[in-house]
């Protein structure tokens, strides 16, 4: 479905000044300016500009000696691009997927959505609906391809419909799309989306409906274009992709199958209770359809669509596959305390766009035990929903000689890939993340300390093994980066502690070395 | 080396009083089914407290049959306090058979710690949960104390929550130890190098058991308690490791 708003500047602009079409300010001319390099330049009008002969692109000045009471005020195309892509994000309403099509535009995939609004007649009486109540202009199209429904929407009639009859027919033949081929011949060639220039070239050639470009042959028209690659330079191109012939990379296949529930709510809501009801009933629904399926979803995706034109989308992630509608709801419920429901909530929508084999099993007969206690994963992904992606993590081993680096974090559930490695230098039970440096006293500079002072307590060393000598890994470091030698030290106390000596005297890489304490053994 | 040994009857003269009441108590000792919720005071200085509690663990998990090749992993839950003052767990440190086996969650507040634990202990699938926490948070009173103590009842996942340079409160735990580290048994073949480690461990509370003090150390196979760890010959584990194989082959 394509949207293009048709005076999106003057309807934004009437909308800030808060009077309707025709009336108050917006009864005497008026225009909206953009600042050029040859002065200033109307860039939109309304209708009663447009009574008086002022026209979009001609120069104030002009536009003032035909109509001396024109009212201005400056265009703001920053404010336009964020309002469409805020009406980009509302559109979705109507179909998972959209797209901005700059200045003035909106193209929304509407593939297998219509059936949900009853029918595309009905969709697009709807979106005419529902925009002319928010005072916005605009045209509709609904066509099989994007270029054909930006064509429709622009230089059509007014909500046109263009059937699938083959949607994805492969295959250059001109049979699979003649009735768009003959629903589309009498446009302007305009609606091809080309440059300025190739547009006039095709002008003075005399080709001016899309139809006269279907009685040449490609060859000709590839020959005479051969020297411009951009999509938007090249006719033959627009032409295969307005036909369905080559695929449009602006638009991606979305996954018809996602699974998708909906409730469209006949009294907006703005309460909680509520809107918990309203997931509980999706999540219901969707785990139904999930088990249709025999998956489980790892991702889910919840929409609220606002009367007043914002949608909030919340993102889910699991540990693993689950249609479990309880499971579904607790964890959505922290995600839903900050929602701002505004003027009321109109739509709900929970998809699934990734998705697990998660076939049903016949439940043991020791049922009854699995009653006490969740599993692992339920556990896992009630911890990482409150505490975080980040606070949730295994201990993994990487081939690294640095202490601190041969251990990683991974994903709890995720397979074990470490390798175990050879055990011959004993390890701290625990590691510190940054080690700490301590003030040692020591004999000779090269040897073990007599004793130490770490976090302001003294420690008398009784017995030590070492040094074990770890290098720098050159092939990641700087080449300054200083060796290690490592201690395992037990105090007077019983203590014991992993310790080591950054660097040695005279090894040309700072001053003298300096010890640290990084790790506490059991 | 199935059992105590002895310990001073050490204690302010309150404890000793109770230990007179309960003196038909039996007295603990290692290889027993874990309690449900145990309490380890330590120092945040040294390692021992987190020592502690996984020889206590893994005692339980042998206690109770399960072998090395239990698949059931372990919770270990920080706070940031603890994180901070004694270091995350270190995989390549951990006690072997529970390498593979550790899920870390590390919390922001004591309160988030709580969350963690509790939920782990309502986990069917989890062989036990180790918490860490510094100090005296204002969370951990006496409701959450008795909260976790039933939790961890209801689905019997045992619990043990190592205390950071943290005062006695009041607590629900069936079982508080107050460790620190022992000095070690100088190793065979090289008596100047640190050797296994032991705990010097007192259980000052306890619903079914008599106070008393020991020396704890975990020689691979069980815990045992001594009063001095016996002197272990410096083989580095490798005749462990290498199982029914060749050792030139490793």
């Amino acid at each position: 479905m394509a949207i293009w708003c048709t005076r999106l500047a003057m309807d934004r602009w009437r909308h800030s000044e808060a009077c309707s079409e025709g009336e108050g300010a917006d009864a005497r001319p008026f225009a909206l300016l953009g600042e050029t390099a040859h002065g200033q330049r109307i860039e939109a009008v309304n209708a009663a500009g447009i009574a008086q002969g002022v026209r979009a692109g001609t120069r104030l000045t002009d536009a003032r000696s035909l109509c001396p009471q024109l009212a201005v005020a400056l265009a703001d195309p920053a404010g336009d691009l964020a309002f469409l892509e805020r009406l980009a994000v509302w559109a979705r309403r109507w179909g998972p997927w959209s797209a901005i099509d700059p200045p003035d535009g909106v193209l929304v995939d509407v593939t297998a959505i219509a059936h949900l609004f009853g029918g595309e007649r009905a969709m697009l009486e709807e979106a005419r609906a529902i925009f002319a109540r928010r005072g916005v202009g605009v045209r509709l199209a609904i066509a099989p391809t994007s270029g054909a429904a930006w064509a429709l929407a622009h230089f059509g009639p007014e909500q046109a419909i263009l059937d699938a009859a083959e949607p994805g027919a492969p295959g250059p033949g001109p049979s699979a799309s003649s009735e768009a081929m003959v629903r589309l011949a009498p446009l302007p060639v305009d609606a091809l989306r080309l440059e300025p220039d190739v547009l006039l070239l095709l002008r003075r050639l005399g080709l001016k409906r899309i139809g006269d470009l279907y009685r040449i042959g490609r060859d000709a028209l590839r020959r005479r274009f051969r020297a411009r690659h951009a999509p938007d330079a090249d006719p033959l191109l627009r032409l295969d992709q307005l036909l369905g012939r080559v695929p449009e990379p602006l638009l991606p296949v979305v996954a018809v199958e996602t699974p998708l529930v909906q409730r469209r709510l006949m009294e907006p809501i703005r309460h909680r209770p509520l809107l918990d009801q309203v997931v509980r009933d999706l999540a219901e629904e969707m785990g139904a359809v999930l088990e249709r399926r025999g998956e489980g979803a790892r991702r889910l995706e919840l929409g609220l669509w606002r009367v007043d034109g914002e949608a909030v989308i919340r993102h889910l992630e699991m540990a693993t596959a689950t249609r479990d509608p309880a499971h579904i709801c607790r964890l959505f419920a922290a995600r839903l305390d900050d929602v701002d429901a505004g003027f009321g909530i109109e739509l709900v929508r929970l998809r699934a766009p990734w998705r697990e084999s998660n076939p049903l099993a016949q439940r043991g007969f020791d049922a009854a035990a699995e009653e006490d206690g969740t599993s692992l994963a339920v556990c896992i992904d009630r911890l990482s929903v409150r505490l975080g992606e980040e606070a949730v993590r295994r201990p993994a081993t990487r081939a690294s000689h640095l202490p601190e680096r041969a251990q990683e974090w991974d994903m709890p559930l995720a397979a074990d890939s470490s390798q175990e490695n050879l055990d011959f230098g004993k390890r701290p039970l625990k590691l510190l993340d940054r080690p700490e440096e301590i003030a040692v006293l020591y004999a000779t500079p090269d040897g073990v300390p007599h004793r130490f002072r770490w976090r302001g307590g003294l420690h008398e060393i009784a017995r030590v093994e070492g040094p074990e000598r770890i290098a720098p890994e050159w092939w990641r470091e700087r080449s300054d980066a200083r060796l290690r030698d490592y201690y395992r030290i037990e105090d007077d106390a019983g203590r014991r502690y992993w310790i080591y000596r950054h660097g040695i005297v005279g090894d040309g890489r700072g001053g003298p070395p300096r010890w640290f304490l990084q790790g506490l053994c059991a | 080396m199935s059992v105590p040994i002895r310990m001073s009857q050490a204690g302010p003269p309150s404890l000793a009083l109770a230990g007179m009441a309960l003196s038909s108590a039996a007295r603990w000792r290692p290889g027993l089914a874990p309690a449900s919720h145990s309490e380890i005071f330590s120092a945040g200085g040294e390692a021992a407290g987190a020592a502690l509690a996984l020889s206590l663990a893994l005692d339980g998990m042998r206690a109770q049959g399960v072998g090395p090749g239990d698949p059931r992993m372990i919770l270990w839950v920080q706070d940031r306090a603890a994180l901070r003052l004694g270091g995350r767990p270190y995989r390549p440190g951990l006690p072997a058979e529970l390498r593979g086996r550790v899920i870390h969650v590390a919390a922001k507040r004591p309160e988030d710690a709580l969350f963690a634990m509790e939920e782990g202990l309502r986990c069917r699938d989890l062989a036990c949960v180790i918490g860490e926490l510094t100090g005296n948070p204002r969370a951990l009173g006496l409701t959450a104390s008795r909260r976790l103590s039933l939790a961890a009842e209801r689905y019997g996942t045992p619990l043990f929550l190592v205390r950071l340079d943290a005062a006695r409160d009041m607590s629900s735990a069936r079982m508080r130890w107050q460790v620190r580290s022992a000095v070690s048994p100088p190793p065979r073949w090289n008596p100047a190098a640190p050797g296994t480690p032991g705990w010097r461990a007192s259980l000052f509370r306890a619903r079914a058991w008599q106070e008393g003090e020991w020396i704890l150390h975990d020689d691979g196979r069980r815990l045992v308690a001594g009063s001095t760890p016996p002197a272990t010959p410096d083989h580095g584990d490798l005749v462990h490791a290498a199982g029914d194989g060749s050792l030139a082959s490793f």
